[in-house]
């Protein structure tokens, strides 16, 4: 494909947005140039790696491609759908469905799904039309009531992250999880990998061994260990309300 | 909420005190004595020690307790000495108080007790009713007793002068004992309890201390009060019967304990009766069982029965102190106590540890659930300071001698153990007990000694079938050895606790209760240090996010700007409902569609307009205003709807903004977020405010901030200052005063000191326009007031039929609005009612004793007394609202202020010390110290010793403080510096008109609040003043609507040559209450004159004409 400038584009894309919402110019562009007998349902692949959409953009880039070069180029497929890999996508709707859920799912371990319940239908679809239109005031608007907790409480019920990594059949790691430990201490990045996948942590035990053997990415950076979750939680939680963890193998060079 | 302390006692007789931001017991180590119980108030705890005297432990403040002494000389002019000591028979001593009655020579005066000092010596007071007197301080007259005068005139035949000696209370934060009376009391005390600071603020610091001696007699302290911390006397009480216990709330609630089982309250407590007048008898909560203890708050009354059930009174409040019916409450508890807030603390019967009860609100008094302490005391780290003593006197209270038995037997074991001689000290303490020194009581309830322990713990087995038969409440003293092994004991025993002195409410964040087990382990309390955040590590962890972020958007954003973007950017449209005070006559509201439209600029701000369409005539039309264009929203809560308010510069001239209603207020708070968030975009400003910024406050509290801009003082064309867009910042504020290094303080309505932490945001600003850290929960309290107006017939007297014409029986201030009890709600739904409905007797002007002031007719004015011409009489009540909300700003506890001023230094670096000068709400003046641009906060108060109480304090140009007393008379002090702070003492102003000139600017605005003369400042210039800016609020604004009062105005042309200035610029208002440009100096460094550079102003915005009264420094500042 790479000899033809026809057979590329180039995107600025969201992290926080999934691959098929973003890509109606990926589809028109190619409409031009293929034959429509050709055009099944679009799927994208990276190193031979069917990229599941129904991932956050931003999660995918750091799981496949965190210390490669930018651009990132994938390649787009229009034949030979993996269904044993992927979910299909033929509209909007369906992720809309998927994203939706996914809040839900946050708000029923953070709040008891009191907050998601309490909001109006033109609500969520303020959230899906912000996250659709990328436009962070519109979603934010209506999101901060999803962040916010009682004073009291030092922060949400449980912590809705997902951990994933690319070495294991696991698709992610998603348990229960709280901000705050029984004895009143905060709960902090390290001590949510200590519990979840304590491999990512430095090796206390010998300390000498610096060579870290994962980096955890979360939105493209490496926050210190020490974080705070519930911080994490409330400001670098994609908006489907999810704490996306990628733990990546260090690169050996 | 600032910090305050939970006192509790454990059976060996430890004092321990636990702070509410604290995570251990702190142990009391300067007590000498083992201490059978205490009882707090926020300054001060009182104790009973093992020797049955009483102690006082006064907290250490910044605001030393001070008295001063006077005394008068007088003299009388003859003719061969001229003015000479020689009196004539008849006259007064020649040394006498300030009636002349009194012989009161100066060698007379003694320190009160081993606790005082004197400050200094003896010396002549040279300021007389605000001015200044000749040397040596002599008033003169024609005679005594008569009028005098400061000036000596031809037929001035006698003269006067005050002489003034400080002493000073030096026994702070240790235990004192309280010199015992020279009738000697009958027998030693055994219970205590303090309270009644709730019932009248005159005098300060006044509290009500009433004690129980062990036959059963009660006692009162008389006088005490913050310059006597001591009380003078006790005075006993009669009683209906002998009383074991007593618990005094906070307000007018005093409940006693009968030893019978019954329960007495005393009625009649009031401002002018503290003691309370008669005793009326309260049974106990079961026929069959009866009381042992019972603790009383505000308008709680908990009690506990001798089988250890716990109860809660109905219905108690001050006009019905006796409640109305028990109910019966969950747990078992030994003892109970009512803190501040109506917050409960038990021991429970069980564990003996202290709980505290959780959920209790002033609508839920009796709260939710039970909640044990759980935090080690610092004694468990080093044991081997709890073994000191070899013997212990402890105390226990029980019901009956099974459970004191049952309570301790670990104490009893020990005691079996023989040679450990743990008898010898203590039973030499014991001979003080009643059963041996008294004769015998019951002799079941006779304190006990060893032997008598160990005949009862025998008996205890035969007598737990028969728990009612023995039991009485109890004092019964148990000797026991302490060694090493008995204080380390893991499982603190407390005897008693007092929460009188600790100040928590439902929105408290406790760490009381970090560990669900009950256990004091030290390892546990260091993981927990070691996990927990430290504020270094917060920067570590929040700076490396924002580093990577922004490297990851050079990384991945900077080099593909030119890529398409895969989402083109639309217009984006919210809409809603909401109401709008119609533009047109009749003016009402009307149900309008409101619509915000954010697009990118030209220049890739983000811009909007907001739309508000409307039907006229069934015709659609709308009105719209550009986002760039709004200067301020202004949220303007009232009772009835969630209004706020959109000003352009165009609206502003005209004094008419947009006025907008939404349904809920959550509704409002989210447009007013929404809107600012727009408004900021549109104009690039995010983060916190600069150094330079305005500050400024509304009547309703709100705290708004302004970027100046350059040209706002050019010259000759200033940018009109309603063009300056001002932003919201959280929080809830009096005043506010700033300086030019980022330095802001802030006074609440409640005289809570607040400063701004660097943060923005708070309030309903949630998310990006408010920042994550430096946002705290800021409460304020303030008093709401409604009058009671009654009109003379010569029939019935007094009475709330008045005639056709009058105001409302029931008003407000003008008399033009009923306010009844019942109809009047607090200010706007964020605030809520704290308190009940009493009479406000610090009203301006006197009040006789229930509070009324007597005029001729309404509207006139009022006087304290009642006078054959008076006709109708009139009094206020007051009621506390609360108002709990979020800001970028801290407390700055203990000292609650009505005044502060910061030195606008235009240049300093940041770690240089910053003079700032603050007026107590009881007119002390105090100066910060440790004040920089990285401590705001600065460290600790030092008090600057007056003569007289002061109002209002400045400081200007070249640090020379400026303060004005309560008496009216203007002090000056120079060359305050780093290395003397408090510079030197507070000199008199003498010549108002000689070379240094600017000050009186300063004075002379001061003290005119009213508009009009405010213009007269000029006036007194005949001096060079360089740059100087002069910002105020003016009360009226000419021309304009009713709204207009309370106008932030600039005053254009005010230069060296030319002080007086030209003309007013009006900006922003009405409605607004104070402002400070004091951070605004961006004057040329060489024009580095000791001149001021700045001035701010505010006038109070109240409506009332008592304003001459009230000036209260928050007139100008400068």
């Amino acid at each position: 494909y790479e000899d033809e400038d026809n057979r590329k584009k180039r995107l600025l894309l969201p992290r926080v947005s999934y691959l098929t919402l973003v890509t109606d110019k990926v589809k028109k562009h190619f409409l031009k140039v293929m034959k429509q007998e050709d055009m099944e349902e679009m799927w994208f692949e990276y190193e031979g790696t069917p990229l599941k959409w129904h991932y956050p953009i931003g999660v995918l880039f750091d799981l496949h491609a965190s210390n490669t070069v930018l651009p990132w180029s994938i390649t787009v497929h229009f034949k030979n759908f993996p269904d044993r890999d992927l979910l299909r996508c033929p509209s909007h709707s369906v992720i809309e469905a998927h994203f939706m859920s996914s809040i839900k799912e946050a708000d029923a371990l953070k709040h008891k799904s009191q907050v998601v319940n309490d909001m109006q239908k033109k609500d969520h679809k303020q959230l899906w039309m912000g996250l659709q239109n990328d436009k962070f005031d519109q979603f934010w608007a209506m999101n901060r009531k999803l962040m916010e907790y009682p004073t009291e409480e030092g922060g949400f019920r449980y912590i809705p992250f997902r951990i994933y990594q690319t070495m294991s059949d696991r698709p992610f790691i998603q348990k229960l999880f709280r901000p705050v430990s029984p004895e009143g201490n905060t709960h902090t990045l390290g001590s949510l990998l200590k519990e979840m996948y304590p491999a990512a942590i430095p090796n206390e035990v010998c300390p000498d061994d610096f060579q870290k053997r994962y980096q955890v990415v979360i939105h493209g950076i490496e926050p210190l260990l020490e974080t705070p979750l519930q911080w994490l939680s409330e400001h670098l939680s994609h908006p489907d309300n999810f704490l996306h963890i990628c733990i990546v193998p260090t690169p050996t060079d | 909420m600032p910090i305050s302390l939970l006192w509790a006692v454990d059976v060996h007789g430890r004092v321990y005190s636990l702070s509410t931001a604290g995570q251990q017991w702190e142990r009391c180590h300067d007590a000498q004595m083992e201490f059978k119980r205490v009882t707090a108030a926020r300054q001060c705890c009182w104790g009973i020690a093992c020797d049955n005297k009483i102690y006082l432990n006064v907290h250490a403040s910044d605001l030393p307790v001070r008295y001063q002494e006077e005394a008068y000389e007088n003299q009388r002019w003859n003719p061969v000495d001229g003015f000479s000591e020689r009196l004539l028979p008849s006259d007064r001593w020649q040394w006498s108080d300030v009636t002349g009655l009194q012989h009161q020579p100066l060698d007379s005066f003694q320190l009160p007790s081993s606790s005082w000092e004197w400050e200094g010596d003896w010396y002549a007071d040279e300021n007389f009713e605000g001015e200044p007197t000749e040397k040596g301080g002599w008033t003169y007259a024609i005679d005594f007793p008569a009028t005098y005068t400061k000036d000596k005139k031809w037929n001035s035949c006698v003269r006067r002068r005050r002489w003034l000696r400080y002493r000073r209370y030096k026994a702070m934060d240790t235990w004192v004992k309280i010199p015992s009376q020279q009738t000697s009391l009958p027998d030693p005390f055994s219970d205590i309890s303090c309270g009644g600071w709730e019932i009248t603020e005159e005098p300060r610091g006044r509290l009500s201390l009433w004690a129980v001696s062990l036959q059963g007699k009660m006692w009162f302290r008389e006088g005490i009060c913050h310059h006597n911390p001591e009380g003078s006397l006790w005075e006993e009480i009669p009683l209906p019967g002998e009383v074991v216990q007593i618990s005094c709330g906070p307000g007018d609630l005093v409940w006693a304990v009968l030893w019978e089982g019954q329960l007495i309250v005393r009625e009649g407590i009031g401002r002018d009766c503290p003691k309370g007048t008669s005793w009326t008898v309260v049974d106990s909560p079961t026929p069959d069982v009866g009381a042992i203890h019972v603790a009383v708050g505000v308008n709680v009354v908990w009690a506990v029965t001798k089988d250890n059930k716990l109860w809660f009174r109905r219905g108690v409040n001050s006009h019905n102190p006796c409640g109305s019916g028990w109910l019966s409450m969950v747990g078992e508890m030994i003892m109970i106590n009512v803190g501040l807030n109506d917050q409960v603390w038990g021991i429970s019967w069980e564990d003996r540890a202290v709980y505290f009860r959780q959920g209790v609100t002033s609508s839920e008094l009796s709260g939710k659930t039970w909640k044990v302490i759980s935090v080690p005391r610092d004694g468990d780290r080093s044991q081997s300071r709890a073994s000191t003593s070899n013997g212990v006197t402890c105390y226990v209270t029980s019901d009956s001698p099974e459970e004191a038995g049952s309570a301790a037997p670990s104490v009893l074991e020990e005691e079996t153990v023989p040679g450990e001689g743990e008898v010898k000290a203590p039973c030499a303490r014991l001979a003080l007990s009643p059963s041996q020194s008294e004769g015998p009581l019951d002799p079941q309830w006779s304190n006990v000694d060893l032997e008598e322990v160990q005949v009862q713990q025998a008996q205890s087995g035969a007598l737990l079938e028969s728990a009612d038969t023995c039991s009485l409440s109890s004092v019964a003293t148990y000797t026991l050895a302490l060694d090493d092994q008995y204080g380390a004991d893991e499982h603190p025993i407390w005897a008693w606790v007092s929460g009188g002195g600790c100040s928590v409410d439902s929105h408290s964040h406790l760490n009381w209760f970090t560990s669900s087990l009950n256990t004091s382990s030290l390892v546990q309390s260091f993981q927990s240090m070691s996990l927990s955040v430290t504020p270094a590590q917060t920067t570590a962890w929040r700076r490396q996010i924002f580093e990577q972020l922004s490297e990851r958007t050079k990384k991945e954003m900077d080099n593909f700007r030119h890529y398409e973007q895969a989402i083109e950017k639309t217009v984006w449209v919210k809409k809603g409902t909401m109401q709008w005070w119609r533009d047109w006559k009749p003016h009402k509201w009307i149900d309008v569609h409101f619509a915000l439209e954010q697009f990118s600029g030209p220049d890739g701000n983000k811009d909007g307009i907001i739309f508000v369409y409307y039907n006229f005539y069934d015709e659609k039309k709308y009105l719209h205003a550009f986002i760039n264009e709004i200067t301020i929203l202004v949220p303007v809560l009232n009772d009835s709807k969630h209004t706020f308010a959109i000003y352009t510069p165009e609206r502003t001239k005209q004094r008419w903004p947009i006025r907008l209603a939404a349904a809920t207020e959550l509704e409002m708070h989210d447009w007013l977020a929404l809107l600012s968030v727009s408004c900021c975009d549109s104009r690039g400003i995010q983060g916190p405010p600069s150094k330079q910024a305005i500050w400024s406050i509304t009547c309703k509290g709100d705290i708004f901030v302004s970027e100046p801009s350059p040209r706002l003082e050019a010259m000759p064309y200033p940018t009109p200052c309603d063009q300056m867009f001002w932003r919201q910042v959280g929080g809830h504020l009096r005043m506010v005063e700033c300086n030019s290094s980022g330095i802001v303080w802030g006074i609440g309505y409640d005289h809570t000191a607040w400063v701004y932490t660097g943060g923005y945001g708070g309030g309903f600003f949630q998310g990006l326009a408010s920042s994550t850290d430096n946002i705290y929960t800021q409460t304020d309290v303030k008093n709401v007031y409604i009058y009671e107006n009654q009109r003379w017939n010569p029939v019935t007297g007094y009475t709330n039929r008045g005639l056709p014409t009058d105001r409302y029986m029931w008003s407000d201030a003008s008399g033009l609005h009923e306010c009844t009890k019942t109809n009047t709600k607090p200010p706007s739904p964020q605030w809520t009612w704290v308190s009940d409905w009493v009479v406000d007797y610090g009203v301006s002007g006197e009040t006789d004793r229930e509070g009324w002031q007597y005029a001729a007719d309404f509207p006139a004015s009022f006087h304290g007394y009642k006078t054959l011409k008076d006709f109708v009489r009139r009094r206020r009540w007051a009621r506390k609202c609360k108002l709990t909300t979020t800001g970028p700003w801290q407390e700055i506890p203990p000292i609650p202020l009505c005044d502060v001023t910061i030195l606008p230094c235009a240049d300093q670096s940041s770690v240089d010390v910053v003079p700032l000068w603050a007026i107590s709400n009881k007119g002390d003046v105090l100066c910060r110290l440790g004040v920089t641009a990285l401590t705001p906060a600065g460290s600790s108060w030092l008090h600057v010793g007056t003569d007289q109480p002061f109002k209002s304090i400045s400081i200007g140009g070249a640090s020379q403080v400026w303060a004005i007393a309560k008496d009216g008379s203007a002090f000056y002090r120079g060359s305050v510096s780093l290395q003397s702070p408090a510079g030197q003492c507070l000199l008199p102003i003498r010549r108002p008109l000689d070379q240094v000139g600017y000050y009186f600017i300063i004075i002379a605005i001061k003290r005119a609040t009213p508009f009009a003369s405010l213009l007269n400042w000029g006036h007194y210039c005949g001096f060079v003043v360089m740059a100087v800016k002069v910002w105020i609020i003016a009360d009226r604004v000419q021309g304009t609507h009713s709204l207009s009062c309370g106008t932030v105005c600039h005053r254009l042309g005010v230069q060296p040559m030319e002080p007086k200035g030209a003309s007013w610029d009006y900006g922003i208002g009405g409605g607004w209450d104070h402002i400070t440009i004091r951070g605004n100096a961006m004057d040329p460094p060489h024009i580095r004159l000791p001149s001021l550079t700045n001035l701010s102003a505010s006038a109070p915005r109240s409506p009332l004409l008592v304003r001459n009264t009230e000036v209260n420094g928050n007139a100008v500042e400068c």
